[in-house]
């Protein structure tokens, strides 16, 4: 079970409060994008075995959307974090490299 | 006019805990900057409560204030006070970013009292409802099995859920199902 510490309104949520939104820090190519940058924003999506961004949204609670770091492969969480962001704070950042050092994830490292 | 009446009208069940619909609430939901001083003093004036903290509840049996998000506020007024209260907050909230609707015909309350009545609720929301955890002057917003509910506590052994009117009768009958007699846990 997964449980994210949603935080707007600072409760450990757990998975059945929470709807998935997928992955998180795409950046939009719409109108004047080449077909090329069109096409990797609509379907190229990571698929990573270890760290990965999400954005949750906390559905049956305040109704925020944020973003979460953790594992695929062992469902820790790393932590979570606005959704007012276009990349992971450092102190995310900094709690992945002490977890799992000389992690990539798409530009973010 | 005709006469207003409530989703389940003030529907009862005694089982570990008693489980009641409470009838009419007057419920106001205001969105804005809560940090706003004007928003903080339409609230005062509605409520005679101060600007609640993140997930606190300021209830006096029909009348408080609850958190539910970091812009929005449940404002709870006497059912028949709702319009009245509505037009003073629009009215002061005129030159602000704020909005205020009332919900009280949106909505249906429970009420679930008894010295079990941590058990009853916790069978149906993954909430850690222990008395470490959970308090009154807290609000949780959460869920009823598949419906979404809100819940705080008005002393220690009563709960107040609020729910859609919609999903009135399904929540009564997880309460019921969850109060029958027999049924405790003993967890809490």
């Amino acid at each position: 079970m997964l449980i994210l510490n949603c935080p707007y309104c600072g409760v450990d949520a757990e998975e059945t409060e929470l709807a998935a939104g997928g992955e998180a820090h795409l950046k939009r190519f719409g109108p004047g994008s080449s077909d090329d940058e069109f096409h990797d924003y609509l379907f190229m999506r990571e698929n990573p075995k270890g760290v990965h961004f999400e954005r949750w949204r906390h559905a049956n609670g305040c109704g925020k959307w944020f973003h979460a770091a953790r594992c695929t492969q062992t469902l820790e969480v790393f932590g979570t974090y606005s959704a007012q962001t276009t990349e992971p704070p450092q102190e995310i950042k900094d709690a992945i490299t002490a977890k799992r050092p000389g992690w990539v994830w798409r530009d973010f490292s | 006019m005709s006469e207003p009446i409530s989703a389940l009208n003030h529907a009862s069940y005694d089982g570990i805990a008693r489980v009641e619909e409470c009838g009419l609430q007057g419920m106001i939901t205001l969105r804005g900057d809560l940090s706003d001083k004007v928003l903080a003093k339409a609230v005062k004036d509605a409520t005679g409560q101060k600007m609640p903290a993140q997930r606190e509840a300021l209830v006096d049996g029909d009348t408080g204030v609850c958190w539910m998000s970091t812009d929005e506020l449940l404002v709870l007024v006497p059912y028949a006070e709702v319009e009245a209260k509505l037009a003073a907050m629009a009215n002061a909230l005129s030159g602000t970013h704020a909005l205020a609707v009332n919900v009280s015909d949106a909505r249906a309350v429970f009420r679930i009292s008894g010295a079990t009545a941590r058990e009853v609720l916790g069978k149906l929301s993954p909430v850690d409802l222990s008395a470490e955890a959970f308090q009154p002057g807290q609000i949780r917003r959460s869920r009823l099995a598949q419906v979404a509910g809100a819940f705080w506590m008005d002393d220690a052994e009563t709960f107040r859920v609020v729910c859609f009117r919609s999903a009135a009768d399904y929540a009564f009958n997880l309460l019921k199902i969850a109060a029958q007699p027999g049924s405790e846990v003993g967890v809490y």
